[in-house]
């Protein structure tokens, strides 16, 4: 038996309005993109994928099943301006076949830097999971999959279940993704792997003509996850929701292959599918994995050199975690609130300069002309979060 | 491959990047081994200390003559595949008047030298073209007309001297294809086309809309526009001129190519320099102190940075018709104190200044390419440039702005000014991204071209 772990990704952040050194109120974000992007997303990709998954879970009697993480920052966007969208999750949510799973309420990078921030975060977005979806998260995914020894020992000791992190080739070696293991220590975590070819499959080749293996149908992708069978317990397909209707358009069929996914996987009578939770009950942990080393879902490196690959990333990163024990003390919500959002993993990796191997989903993602007006901005932002800080140390 | 290249400016007489792009170029040929006889307007006495050293003539002869062979000695560093011809006719696009007074004194007290050593020379007096009345196309008396606002008195006549001259060089010059550098010189070099029949190959490194904004010297727009129709090919040093050259112009498209220029990899050793020690970061502005370079909008970006940074000073280097009115900017912005004006730099002092200085900004309101920048880089210097710039098409690593926004060049200057890892960043990916920029590369595509031209006439 093979079982399917889908798992996809929500996130929009506060992208930032273009703010010189000249500015000095405080509206850092731009209100008026953010929320047509939002609109943008939810009507190509979020509304029409929620309606589909709804009427798989429905269609299929419980035996399509499926995961999600959707971040503090998206949730507060679609409160403000797409009740429908969070409407259609909790509806989603109420099949009883989707599992919510916990990670850093802004989509931080706090592990890095200042780890009660990293547990703030953590517990305020399981709160809000507990409040939206009636579900208590047990499985925890950190921004962007970033991964480490510590963090697993982290958020063992805060109870959760399970954790996921990317299937990189140099920490797995022989090893197949396709089983669950343990990290070093930790009493009852189990992890899961993503297994990122078969997930790239559908995140990025979908609808690249040039692909041998184009045009995928679901016929044939079932047919790849029939192989693991015998050789492994799940298939993890972790990806950003995204991929339906925005990265991958609805004109390549991506739709319809989701539609038939679960019947050509089911039918074989071998396969189903499962959330998290569901297949950390069923199987065992088969090994012990070691990765002193932080990794992450991100570009051909895996590593963290999409967010703190270059001066002015580690400069910005330091700077804004600097201001930390401050900002907390002052008890000022609405600062407090600014300063998190600062802290979202994307502002950082709009300042990325790695432009070369990986540089189209860069430029595609990037609000900036270029990572140095990226850095600029963000820097004159953060005087102005010190300059608030000041101003109520005063008082 | 043998070039006759015509040009209005070399190292050390420069008034902008021609001559620079000009020694750069040549030095390209020269490394893929590709002949070229430079054909250089000097009136103006050769500077005893010249940094660039090439097989040079050591003196002006007194006859206007081509100077095959050269004189044993003179030269200290070979360009083995290079010689130069020196013709006098005083073209200096940016002269101010009582400079070209000065050059126009020194041109007429040598033909009174030459007059009296054998009489005035003019290759159609003479001995008559043998094949072709010599560049039908154009009457003599188009270019004898002065000259506009801001070019100096007389140029058209001094512009016709030269096509005279170079047709003459070329006579007794073996050749393939003509190679001709901006306006100055297409006169010339439609009339050595006419006179021999070979190929002809226009480069572009500026038009008049460029320099004059919309006030175009008609004269200027229409020897343009001849060079370009007459020529085989038409290089241009961007995709921003190519467009001109094409929209405004009437050039047909695939007449049209581009070559990037380039900068010369080979920075020489350690400058004795004793840094100034001070908290001041110098922010440079390095070119013509003219409307097309936008020196206005660097001051006005300045006095918005000093409202917030005062450790500051702002380098002009360079000279030009607004000078005066940049100084009295300054004055009036109350700027006066944060702003040094060097006047015009070259040699030794551009890289000395390039060493000093902690970022460099290039404000042009219209730049076909802009060679500075990329020496700035060379000199591990942070840039900034106009989004109206040629160079902005292909470097990724600096800072972009418009040149009218100065609250947003203000706020880069001092993202830069303030930020270290930005410096630093931009620095190193600077370097990296300068390995792309090679005159070798340059001249073989250059190469290419004569090859294309020349292959069309057979």
């Amino acid at each position: 038996m093979a079982s399917i772990v889908f798992y996809f990704q929500v996130h929009q952040p506060f992208r930032l309005r273009r703010y010189t050194i000249f500015d000095s109120d405080t509206c850092y974000f731009d209100e008026r993109k953010n929320e047509e992007i939002c609109h943008k997303v939810a009507n190509k990709c979020y509304l029409p994928t929620n309606r589909l998954m709804l009427e798989l879970a429905e269609r299929h009697k419980g035996r399509f099943r499926v995961s999600y993480s959707l971040t503090g920052t998206v949730i507060e966007q679609f409160r403000r301006w797409q009740p429908e969208t969070l409407d259609s999750f909790k509806r989603l949510a109420d099949t009883g076949c989707v599992e919510f799973i916990s990670e850093t309420h802004y989509h931080s990078l706090s592990f890095l830097y200042d780890r009660n921030e990293f547990v703030a975060q953590t517990r305020m977005h399981a709160d809000l999971m507990e409040e939206l979806f009636g579900q208590r998260p047990r499985v925890f995914r950190n921004t962007e999959l970033t991964y480490n020894n510590d963090v697993a020992q982290v958020v063992d000791e805060m109870g959760f279940r399970a954790i996921l992190t990317e299937g990189a080739d140099h920490v797995l070696g022989y090893r197949s993704p396709n089983f669950l293991y343990s990290p070093p220590n930790c009493a009852n975590l189990a992890m899961l792997m993503k297994n990122y070819r078969l997930s790239d499959d559908i995140a990025f080749r979908f609808g690249n003509r040039g692909w041998a293996e184009w045009p995928m149908t679901a016929e044939k992708f079932a047919g790849w996850v029939d192989q693991i069978n015998g050789n492994g317990y799940v298939c993890n397909l972790f990806m950003d929701y995204e991929t339906f209707g925005e990265h991958q358009w609805a004109d390549t069929g991506i739709f319809d292959f989701m539609r038939h996914l679960p019947e050509k996987v089911l039918e074989t009578g071998k396969n189903d599918f499962l959330t998290v939770s569901e297949a950390v009950e069923r199987y065992p942990t088969v090994g012990e994995v070691d990765i002193p080393h932080m990794i992450s879902w991100a570009d051909t490196e895996r590593d963290l050199s999409a967010w703190l690959g270059n001066s002015m990333q580690a400069n910005a990163l330091h700077d804004v975690y600097a201001l930390a024990e401050a900002v907390r003390a002052t008890g000022n919500e609405t600062l407090i609130d600014d300063w998190r959002k600062l802290q979202t993993s994307d502002h950082f990796y709009y300042m990325c300069t790695k432009w070369f191997a990986d540089g189209d989903v860069h430029k595609y993602f990037n609000p900036y002309e270029s990572p140095y007006d990226a850095y600029i901005n963000y820097m004159n932002i953060l005087d102005n979060i010190r300059g608030r800080m000041a101003a109520t140390a005063a008082v | 491959m043998r070039v006759l290249m015509l040009g209005w400016e070399f190292p050390p007489y420069i008034s902008g990047g021609l001559g620079t792009a000009c020694l750069g170029m040549t030095k390209g040929l020269d490394e893929i081994g590709v002949d070229v006889a430079f054909v250089l307007p000097t009136a103006v006495p050769i500077a005893e200390t010249s940094h660039v050293d090439f097989k040079t003539p050591a003196s002006v002869k007194p006859r206007p003559r081509a100077v095959a062979a050269q004189p044993a000695g003179a030269a200290t560093e070979t360009l083995e595949h290079v010689e130069f011809h020196r013709v006098q006719a005083a073209l200096q696009a940016y002269a101010t008047p009582q400079s070209y007074e000065q050059a126009v004194r020194k041109l007429i007290e040598q033909q009174k030298a030459v007059q009296q050593s054998g009489g005035e020379h003019s290759p159609y007096t003479e001995e008559p073209a043998a094949e072709a009345q010599p560049a039908p196309s154009m009457p003599s008396g188009t270019f004898v007309v002065g000259g506009g606002a801001h070019y100096g008195d007389d140029l058209m006549s001094q512009v016709q001297r030269y096509a005279d001259l170079a047709v003459e060089v070329a006579r007794t010059e073996p050749f393939d294809v003509i190679h001709a550098h901006d306006w100055m010189t297409f006169p010339a070099a439609a009339c050595v086309a006419a006179a021999t029949g070979k190929p002809l190959v226009v480069h572009v490194h500026s038009t008049e809309f460029d320099r004059a904004g919309n006030n175009v010297n008609q004269q200027v727009y229409d020897i343009e526009r001849m060079g370009m129709h007459r020529a085989d090919r038409v290089v241009c040093v961007s995709h921003l001129t190519r467009n001109l050259v094409v929209s405004r112009y009437g050039v047909p498209t695939e007449k049209v190519v581009v070559i990037y220029n380039a900068v010369q990899a080979d920075n020489n050793g350690p400058l004795d320099l004793t840094p100034i020690k001070q908290n001041e970061k110098i922010v440079l502005f390095l070119g013509r102190v003219t409307m097309q370079k936008g020196p206005e909008y660097f001051l006005q970006a300045a006095a918005k940075v000093v409202e917030k940074f005062q450790d500051v000073r702002f380098v002009m280097a360079g000279s030009g018709d607004m000078i005066t009115r940049m100084i009295r900017l300054a004055a009036d912005l109350k700027i006066g104190r944060y702003v040094t004006f060097t006047g015009f730099l070259r040699g030794g002092d551009v890289d000395r200044i390039f060493r000093m200085a902690d970022l460099y900004v290039m404000p042009s309101v219209s730049e076909p390419f802009g060679i500075a920048p990329l020496e700035a880089l060379s000199h591990n210097v942070p840039v900034i440039i106009s989004k109206q710039s040629g160079v902005s098409e292909v470097l990724t690593h600096v800072l972009k702005v418009d040149f009218w926004d100065t609250d947003e060049m203000a706020n880069k200057i001092l993202g830069v000014l303030r930020h270290e890892p930005l410096r630093k960043t931009l620095r190193q990916h600077g370097a990296i991204e300068l390995r792309k920029f090679s005159w070798t590369d340059s001249a073989r595509k250059l190469n290419g071209v004569y090859e294309a031209v020349c292959a069309a006439r057979k």
